[in-house]
């Protein structure tokens, strides 16, 4: 996540908007190509062989040959790579050794559940980040601003997923105070017809409010865990845009005037960073769908995660290259559009 | 020449050598770090840290491969295992320790890799420029658009787990920042009056680029890899909890929660202590690279 702290964003240099977004696409384009390319390579520099994945040990050498041309393997890489990426444009992923089914189909499945959990993540996240950050710039020094400095520094350093355990240990095994691992209790499993794939939302447009509170216990902990992550990185975001926008003369000037401390910060200060903040949080999401990986398996959250991992450990690389992709392309999106968000919202951008 | 000659001889507005001025100046960035407490605090862990790997024979008080099945489990406080054992009844306490030497090895090594690669690609795209610019750039970008705990996730998968390759596979989706920065630094050295004076000398672009663009680069990178190395620490770990890191039964710190974890309900202690160790050290590293910045790069201070 440190990373995109520093990095700015190259500006396409043409004043026009037309060629702009034509750039825009472009490189969007190339890096989604490059993306595929690289997963691409990864599968075929793999250990597993494919064929022998399909066939087993046993087959003959015909039915091994049969299955090495069906797969496309004795065409040139170049071709091979073009015939990938038709099939990923086709949203086919191939079969899942381990679920025999469409890996496709098994991402749009686990999908959602990942998707629930970095929200909530973010949520919490950003109700709690961004006051902190703001109360840290204003009171400069104070003990809130060490806290906040500590908190996040704790939050930059502790592993994910040893808090996590530490996390069940203690409000799931010695307290009681929240659900185990899993997204419901098993009794209340597949009680919800599944509408957005969602469990809270599925409880709640079924009106089965047993069940939202049961799921509720159960995501309260992962979320807060994934929402820790994010609030270290936002609150010290927000907190360096205050501090800048807080040393600027109209502040002063506003003071001068007499305005109320409140009105300064929150009315003038605090709406010139919504832009910025808004790329930080767009940043943080797309961080935490990734950064779920390890929450999830910590918490045996059937989400997106898990399921690279369960499929890395039995060598089905259908489903990890088909998640990787997936997990990179929501990845890319996210990066791209809170880029398009901010030149759309912050006038000096244009 | 005694304590206060010294000093003065390094505080001097008029050095007389290159190497005077050169030592002034560390001195100098010496006395601003020391007067920040948290980087001296987590310096001092480090230093700590490379002494517990250094005499880890030494310290540690069994040793960490020998199992004791009778003994299993044992709590913390027990006789002779001051942080108990764990399922196969071998001791957590010289785990650790010789843990530290295989933390300190993937930590090192990806330092070591990472911003050399980052470095090369980006003084290259960066002096040459053009089309060689935007064609490792945009590779940049790609790199820098993934995910990086799930495409070193896909590059071990490809690999095969184990150590090296997991530090290959951290180092892989670790460079692209550090071309990034390489290359801004390049940009703006490239262009200065210095650099037309030796290239009118005679000296080619590859004199050029790694005699006098690389040294400017090194004190930005340098902070840039302290304050990764955290990040680092933390991804190894994950590889290791995931299994696809150092193999069993190798102490280290990740595969070692990963373990405990089975029992975290009964036997806490188990992947509790590993834990604090990964995250001991990964905040010492986060409060030096900190500190660093504050000392190298004043821009930044905040």
């Amino acid at each position: 996540m440190a990373d995109r702290k520093t990095e700015g964003r190259p500006r396409a240099l043409f004043p026009r908007w037309l060629l702009r977004s034509g750039v825009t696409v472009g490189s969007i384009a190339v890096t989604m190509l490059g993306l595929l390319f690289v997963t691409f390579m990864i599968g075929r520099v793999m250990p597993v062989d494919p064929v022998l994945a399909i066939v087993g040990d046993r087959a003959s050498a015909e039915v091994y040959q049969q299955v090495y041309e069906r797969l496309g393997l004795d065409r040139p890489l170049i071709v091979q790579f073009a015939i990938y990426l038709g099939d990923v444009v086709r949203g086919d992923f191939g079969m899942s050794i381990l679920t025999a089914r469409p890996v496709a189909e098994d991402i749009a499945r686990v999908f959602p559940a990942t998707l629930e959990l970095a929200t909530l993540g973010t949520v919490i996240g950003v109700a709690f980040g961004v006051p902190l950050g703001v109360v840290a710039a204003v009171r400069r020094g104070s003990w809130i601003d060490q806290i906040a400095r500590v908190v996040a520094l704790v939050g930059y350093s502790m592993p994910i997923f040893w808090l996590g355990l530490m996390g069940l240990l203690i409000f799931y095994g010695i307290l009681g105070w929240v659900g185990g691992p899993g997204r419901v209790s098993i009794f209340y499993a597949d009680m919800v017809p599944p509408v957005t794939g969602m469990i809270l939302v599925d409880s709640a447009l079924d009106g089965n409010w047993t069940v939202f509170r049961d799921a509720l216990s159960h995501i309260v902990l992962p979320a807060a865990l994934l929402g820790y992550y994010s609030l270290a990185y936002i609150s010290r975001m927000t907190r360096s845009f205050m501090l800048e926008q807080l040393s600027a003369e109209y502040v002063t000037t506003a003071r001068v005037k007499g305005m109320s401390e409140w009105a300064v910060i929150w009315g003038h200060a605090f709406r010139n960073i919504r832009v910025q903040l808004i790329t930080v949080v767009a940043l943080s999401y797309a961080g935490l769908l990734e950064g779920s990986v390890l929450t999830e398996i910590i918490f045996s959250w059937p989400g997106i995660g898990s399921y690279i991992t369960t499929a890395l450990l039995s060598a089905d690389m259908n489903a990890v290259l088909g998640g990787t992709v997936v997990v990179g392309l929501v990845f890319v999106l996210l990066n791209v559009a809170s880029d398009l968000l901010y030149k759309f919202l912050d006038p000096r951008a244009k | 020449m005694s304590g206060t000659a010294w000093r003065e001889w390094l505080l001097t507005d008029t050095p007389h050598s290159r190497m005077q001025a050169r030592a002034a100046a560390l001195y100098q960035g010496w006395l601003a770090f020391r007067s920040n407490t948290l980087a001296m605090f987590g310096l001092g862990i480090l230093v700590f840290l490379l002494a517990v790997a250094a005499f880890a024979p030494v310290i540690a008080p069994h040793d960490p491969y020998y199992q004791d099945l009778a003994n299993r489990l044992q709590p913390l406080g027990t006789e002779g295992h001051s942080l108990g054992t764990d399922s196969l009844g071998r001791d957590i306490l010289s785990r650790l320790i010789y843990g530290s030497r295989i933390t300190l090895y993937i930590v090192a090594l990806v330092a070591l890799i990472a911003p050399v690669a980052g470095l090369i690609v980006g003084t290259v795209a960066g002096y040459v420029g053009g089309w060689v610019d935007m064609v490792l750039m945009r590779i940049t970008d790609i790199f820098l658009a993934f995910p990086r705990l799930v495409l070193a996730l896909a590059f071990v998968a490809a690999l095969g787990a184990g150590i090296e390759n997991a530090v290959l596979a951290i180092s892989l989706t670790a460079w692209p920042p550090y071309a990034r920065i390489a290359r801004a630094e390049t940009l703006t050295i490239r262009n200065s009056d210095y650099i037309s004076a030796v290239r009118l000398q005679g000296a080619g672009p590859l004199r050029i680029i790694t005699k006098h663009i690389w040294p400017l680069c090194i004190s930005s990178l340098i902070v840039r890899v302290t304050l990764d190395m955290a990040g680092i620490i933390l991804a190894a770990a994950g590889l290791g909890f995931l299994g696809l890191g150092a193999q069993p039964p190798s102490p280290e710190w990740g595969a070692m929660i990963s373990e405990g974890r089975r029992f975290i309900l009964d036997h806490w202690w188990v992947a509790t202590m590993p834990g604090l160790a990964i995250f001991t050290v990964s905040l010492a590293f986060n409060l030096l690279g900190d500190g660093l910045r504050d000392v190298l790069d004043p821009k930044s201070e905040k």
